[in-house]
């Protein structure tokens, strides 16, 4: 089983198609492939390509990347492949940083100085990580998995509900929130793919050197422990990771559905490697596939375009189910 | 020239420096100065005008935009109201009024502009609502972007001079046609028989069921009737309504739009409320709510058609229903 020295040569492959995704994707948009040679003259053309095209799918790769190594961490450290990026809480308590930015300062004056100019994505990021960190007071630390993933479920009910009820007495809230539930590439700015680049870097150093935690601990709990390996410190700095880049992405892409799942998924199908690997390929995966997803989202209805979660939900979603029934026939387990 | 009261639009003009020099000058120069600033008053309408939106964002306007893109129907009606609608270039999916607009190019909606169109039309100015997605985008990209949100009545008026200083139409313009359109929701209000004030109103925007509350733009027209809305001002502005509490409230009339028929009458009791027999339920196709609840220059035909319909509803005569 110990085919590790396959495994750089597979990193090859989701790394080459998602920088020809990338490249693909400045071609892609409303205003047709024309405006890519175009822009050497003209100066709308260039800024289409160059400043709404590139960081966009730019952003949409670095994006399923984060989700991608989130997903891949989180099934890797709760030994548990049904878990997801999102799982901590991060999501819904996105969603509810959205809502209470948008309730107490949605059009009004001080939209634009509140929480320090951060706007909706740094709303959006500090309730991701507020509902990570709640999870973790609820869950009395990251020492037990099981009592870190009923509090991760617990946080995230009850802060959707809170978010409904917000909804509910400011209904003008709804509009935009369902428009940052949707998930989007269309509004990320060069800056934006700068921020998630640093935390991709970020996350992928830190994960990479408690990969081998992570390997021990697929081997069981108890196991893990008598191998030695630093559990309680690792557990920490993980569950930092998962929420930094859940954080990172949800606040820039909105909430983009199953490529946190997929990914890792995938990767698994493909190639049987350590987790310092797993990690890296899950993000390229994850990266190349919402890039992938991002660009049909564009060129499906031309010149209209598809919110990427949507699609992403609807294929994550396809591919899923299809591995179950497939997995099920054939027998095997994954 | 009109002067604005101070909740008006805050336009800074380049020549108040002048007026605030006025004070502590000798008399020799004081002439001098008065030249030069009517001088300057002369030259203002070629000059660069600031405007302060929603988000109390400067943003200055050069010249007269021959370009627009409007994302809010409110502010493309306002546009085509100060006979603008020539330089519209993109209109937000839901801009439907007047026909002229029907053959602009279409840049997505409010949740989701397409930024790329948006930018390939190169307008040199953009009106937006204040919750637009990607207004932050657009300007970053470079655009002139207004976010204006009118949501209630003052606002309308705000909104509408705002508009008119940033496509520089000259104020006179501008004031005249709002008084226009003032005087047509005053004929609206005082159309209304004294039986029809009597009434007591509910309002409902959308069918979950969502009512128009006193504080409402709705609501305020309502309140300028001198009816009673059973809905006051502290639910906020569209609070969610429970049915029961409805039923309870016994409106004299109820206002709807034409997707809450269906769903009323499945309500319990509601087929029993006075206010749903015969002319007393009152339900406006898409086109007509489009007028009622769109703040803009059709705001004195949205309140004449709330009128007609409190003047049907009063001279209903009950046909032994209970109270």
């Amino acid at each position: 089983m110990n085919t590790q020295p396959h495994a750089p040569r597979w990193a090859l492959l989701p790394l080459t198609v998602g920088l020809a995704v990338v490249v693909l994707g400045t071609a892609a948009g409303s205003q047709g492939w024309q405006a890519w040679w175009l822009s050497g003259a003209d100066a709308v053309s260039r800024q289409i390509v160059w400043d709404i095209r590139l960081p966009r799918s730019l952003g949409a790769w670095l994006g399923g990347a984060l989700l991608g190594l989130g997903g891949a961490v989180a099934q890797g450290l709760f030994r548990n492949p049904l878990a997801d990026p999102y799982l901590l809480g991060s999501a819904s308590g996105a969603s509810l940083g959205v809502g209470v930015y948008l309730s107490l300062w949605g059009g009004s004056a001080w939209a634009m100085s509140g929480w320090l100019g951060l706007g909706l994505t740094g709303a959006a990021f500090v309730g991701a990580v507020l509902a990570v960190a709640l999870t973790l007071l609820l869950a009395r630390g990251v020492q037990q998995t099981l009592r870190l993933l009923l509090a991760g479920v617990v946080v995230g009910v009850v802060l959707g509900a809170v978010t409904s009820l917000i909804s509910l007495l400011q209904p003008q809230v709804l509009q935009a929130m369902q428009g940052f539930m949707l998930g989007s590439t269309a509004f990320v700015s060069w800056s934006a793919c700068a921020t998630m680049a640093v935390v991709l870097a970020l996350c992928l150093a830190l994960s990479w050197v408690f990969a081998r935690v992570l390997d021990a601990l697929s081997l069981g709990e108890a196991t893990a422990q008598s191998l030695g390996v630093p559990l309680p410190l690792a557990r920490m700095v993980l569950v930092g990771v998962i929420s930094l880049a859940t954080g990172a992405a949800v606040a820039h892409i909105g909430l983009v559905a199953f490529v946190g799942l997929a990914a890792p998924h995938l990767v698994r199908s493909l190639v049987r490697c350590t987790h310092a690997w797993r990690l890296l390929l899950s993000a390229l995966m994850g990266g190349a596939l919402l890039a992938l997803a991002d660009v049909m989202a564009r060129v499906m209805l031309a010149p209209q375009e598809l919110p990427v979660g949507v699609l992403t939900a609807v294929l994550g979603g396809g591919y899923l189910l299809w591995r179950v029934y497939r997995d099920a026939d054939t027998g095997v387990r994954s | 020239m009109v002067e604005f009261p101070t909740s008006g639009p805050r336009v800074i003009y380049p020549s108040t420096a002048w007026i605030r020099a006025f004070a502590g000058m000798t008399p020799s120069s004081f002439w001098g100065v008065l030249v030069c600033f009517f001088l300057s008053a002369f030259f203002q309408s070629a000059q660069a005008i600031t405007v302060i939106d929603d988000r109390q964002q400067k943003v200055q306007i050069d010249q007269a935009p021959q370009r627009i893109v409007s994302l809010l129907p409110s502010l493309t009606e306002t546009v085509c109201a100060l006979k603008q609608c020539h330089k519209l270039v993109g209109l937000d999916r839901y801009s439907n009024w007047p026909d002229a607009v029907k053959t602009v190019q279409r840049v997505g909606g409010g949740l989701d502009p397409n930024i790329e169109s948006i930018v390939a039309l190169k307008p040199d100015l953009v009106l937006a609502a204040g919750s637009t997605r990607g207004a932050d985008r657009l300007q970053a990209l470079g655009l002139n972007v207004l976010r204006l949100e009118p949501r209630n009545h003052a606002d309308a008026q705000r909104v509408w001079r705002t508009v008119a200083q940033a496509l520089h139409v000259p104020s006179a313009d501008s004031d005249r046609v709002w008084q226009g359109i003032q005087a047509g929701v005053q004929a609206a209000v005082q159309s209304l028989s004294p039986a029809a004030r009597q009434q007591r109103v509910y309002f409902e925007v959308s069918p979950a069921p969502y009512g128009a509350s006193e504080s409402s733009f709705l609501g305020e027209t309502l309140t300028r009737m001198g009816v009673t809305n059973i809905l006051p001002a502290s639910m906020g502005p569209f609070p969610q309504v429970n049915p029961e509490w409805v039923v309870q409230a016994r409106p004299d009339v109820i206002i709807a739009g034409d997707s809450s028929r269906a769903s009323m009458l499945q309500r319990p009791g509601w087929s029993r409320l006075r206010a749903m027999q015969g002319q007393r339920l009152c339900v406006f196709k898409q086109d007509e709510s489009d007028m009622l609840v769109r703040a803009g220059p059709r705001m004195a035909e949205g309140a004449q058609l709330m009128a007609d319909c409190l003047n049907r509803a009063a001279a209903q005569v009950d046909t032994g229903v209970q109270r």
